[in-house]
């Protein structure tokens, strides 16, 4: 399948949300920056052009339904969330403090928006299923969108809910795969090998797709695309860069989850953010 | 009990498009009239208990009122964390039904005895866990288990347990039952060992001594209220458990006793399993009998402490 890896430039919404999460990290001292960074384009196309959702009504009934499977990158959809209106942005800036209503991984029931708790990783994608079979059951029209880390593909649980994706023919389900090749320790690659992915996912029965997940374009045709084929679950395998936007965070285990970093730094890297992204843009 | 707690579900779905069965990879033939008139909600998942569990998270957030039966251990360890922050966490109303609850598989050896269902459960917020005593009290407890809106967890016993549970006591979930009254001794039970218990409770009558039983068939949430006005009455209380000694039925009681401060202190002692596994094969029954899980242990632990009131008086 071929993949375009010539990544692009980031634009100046991807900068700018990329901003916001490093100043959540400055002002809450801690966050998984790496691994929000490597979704925060998948997610805003999403929200800007692919689900349905009214941010004033969350618990429509017709809403496709997007769990975040691999929740310790939510905070790139806290910022997805809260640009969409389902909260006040004043939220993001007390992430995890006393009282704030966001954490640092998604709470069903307690932030507007958010369709599932997560945290401990394999747990969204059966979720997702159920939501998935529920839509099927009531033959309704919406969709279960469900965003996996490769890390995550560790877990049992992963195949075998992909496994029952697959008996179930659920081309409801679009299953989302933060492919970034890095995992808190290492490389997926050291960790434990995941190759052949696509293949992996074709054998349990997912129409798979790969897309450069950092690039708008193709992944908004993508999911223009959806579903697949009629009679088989959808499976994104989205190439990304983990830390992607800044060259010292890229690919660097070190920014998996970052704590107290001083202001000092922090004013350095949104500079760097600014240079970096700069020099990309086209003429 | 299995097999009609089954058919209650059956009956549930004919009239309510919200239930759902599944199943793991169950007996073969098992509610078959279920799933040849409605497939759609007859769901065999395979051996998956991680899965299961999450998936049907899923299907309750979306108005489903999903029940899964499979083998008690399978559904209560394997599945913890699931148990724990997909149904719990999320507070969804998914019903678990664990089969061979306690020693029932003990002629399979320690991998398929649940002794330490109810402690894992019974901590896990929001999450309901009951023992019904036979499969006339299970049948008044399926048709509650609709619209109950938190998570449970039922322990069904081996089948053709002698039935205790009378028609006329109204059953409900969360309320204990006092089966028999005594103004001297209390016998706390659950699941099966209500019947232990009123065997004991007989056979200490007889030697005059009142002994009272409550079945406790909901183990979370616990009827702390029915429990301390039994106990007010009493000198002498034991619990009685086809579980471990840590954090069942024997807990609970231990528990509450301790923080209602009585004036004159009770006497009490837990029967339930050692801190072990099961160590050899053999049936459920003997099994009980081996670990002390009798009427007749229960009659002599009572008439042993109730010395000792004599002597302390």
């Amino acid at each position: 399948m071929g993949v375009n890896h010539v990544l692009p430039p980031l634009d100046t919404v991807g900068i700018y949300q990329r901003q916001q999460i490093l100043q959540i990290l400055q002002k809450t001292g801690r966050g998984h920056i790496g691994s929000a960074f490597s979704i925060m384009e998948i997610v805003r196309v999403l929200y800007d052009e692919v689900l349905k959702y009214d941010p004033h009504n969350p618990q429509w009934d017709q809403r496709d339904r997007f769990v975040l499977s691999k929740g310790h990158g939510c905070l790139a959809l806290y910022v997805q969330l809260a640009t969409k209106g389902f909260f006040s942005e004043e939220e993001l800036w007390r992430v995890s403090a006393d009282g704030a209503m966001l954490g640092g991984h998604p709470e069903y029931g307690r932030v507007p928006g958010i369709e599932a708790s997560t945290g401990s990783l394999g747990h969204g994608l059966p979720i997702g299923v159920g939501i998935a079979l529920a839509a099927h059951l009531d033959r309704k029209n919406f969709r279960s969108f469900v965003l996996i880390g490769d890390g995550e593909c560790n877990e049992g649980t992963i195949w075998e809910a992909a496994l029952a994706a697959g008996k179930h023919q659920l081309s409801n389900l679009v299953v989302i795969l933060d492919s970034n090749k890095f995992q808190c320790y290492s490389s997926t690659f050291e960790v434990l090998n995941l190759e052949p992915l696509a293949d992996k996912w074709q054998s349990f029965g997912f129409a798979v797709r790969e897309a450069d997940g950092h690039n708008l374009l193709a992944l908004s045709n993508l999911f223009k695309s959806l579903p697949f084929t009629h009679n088989k679950p959808n499976l994104i395998i989205c190439h990304t860069v983990k830390g992607k936007g800044i060259s010292e965070l890229e690919n660097n285990p070190a920014w998996h989850h970052k704590t107290r970093v001083p202001t000092a730094e922090m004013t350095r890297l949104i500079n760097l953010l600014m240079k970096e992204n700069e020099k990309n843009l086209p003429e | 009990m299995r097999k009609t707690c089954l058919n209650e579900i059956y009956q549930l779905a004919k009239r309510d498009d919200r239930v759902v069965f599944i199943g793991s990879d169950i007996g073969t033939g098992t509610l078959d009239e279920f799933r040849r008139e409605i497939p759609e909600r007859f769901l065999m998942e395979g051996v998956s208990e991680g899965y299961l569990i999450g998936m049907m998270t899923g299907l309750a957030m979306n108005g489903k009122i999903p029940y899964l039966n499979t083998i008690a251990t399978f559904l209560t360890r394997r599945c913890y964390e699931q148990i724990l922050l997909d149904a719990g966490l999320h507070r969804q109303p998914i019903r678990l039904l664990g089969s061979g609850g306690g020693m029932v598989y003990a002629p399979l050896g320690p991998t398929h005895t649940a002794m330490e269902d109810f402690a894992i459960l019974r901590a896990i917020p929001h999450m309901t866990v009951i023992a019904p005593s036979d499969a006339e009290e299970m049948k008044r407890l399926i048709p509650q288990t609709l619209d109950y809106p938190d998570p449970i967890y039922i322990r069904l016993a081996k089948g053709g347990d002698p039935v205790v549970s009378h028609p006329d006591k109204p059953f409900q979930i969360g309320q204990a039952m006092v089966l028999r009254e005594g103004t001297e001794v209390l016998l706390v039970a659950t699941g099966i060992t209500t019947q232990i218990a009123l065997e004991a409770a007989k056979i200490l009558g007889e030697s005059n001594i009142s002994a009272g039983v409550l079945h406790v068939h909901t183990l979370k949430p616990f009827d702390n209220e029915t429990l301390l006005e039994m106990l007010s009455l009493v000198k002498v209380v034991v619990s009685i458990e086809e579980h471990t000694l840590i954090g069942g039925l024997g807990s609970i009681v231990a528990e509450i006793l301790a923080e209602a401060n009585f004036d004159r202190p009770k006497k009490f002692r837990r029967l339930a399993f050692p801190d072990t596994f099961l160590e050899e094969y053999g049936s459920q029954e003997s099994s009980l009998k081996r670990y002390g899980v009798t009427a007749e242990n229960a009659v002599a632990t009572v008439m042993g402490l109730f010395q000792e009131t004599c002597k302390t008086k």
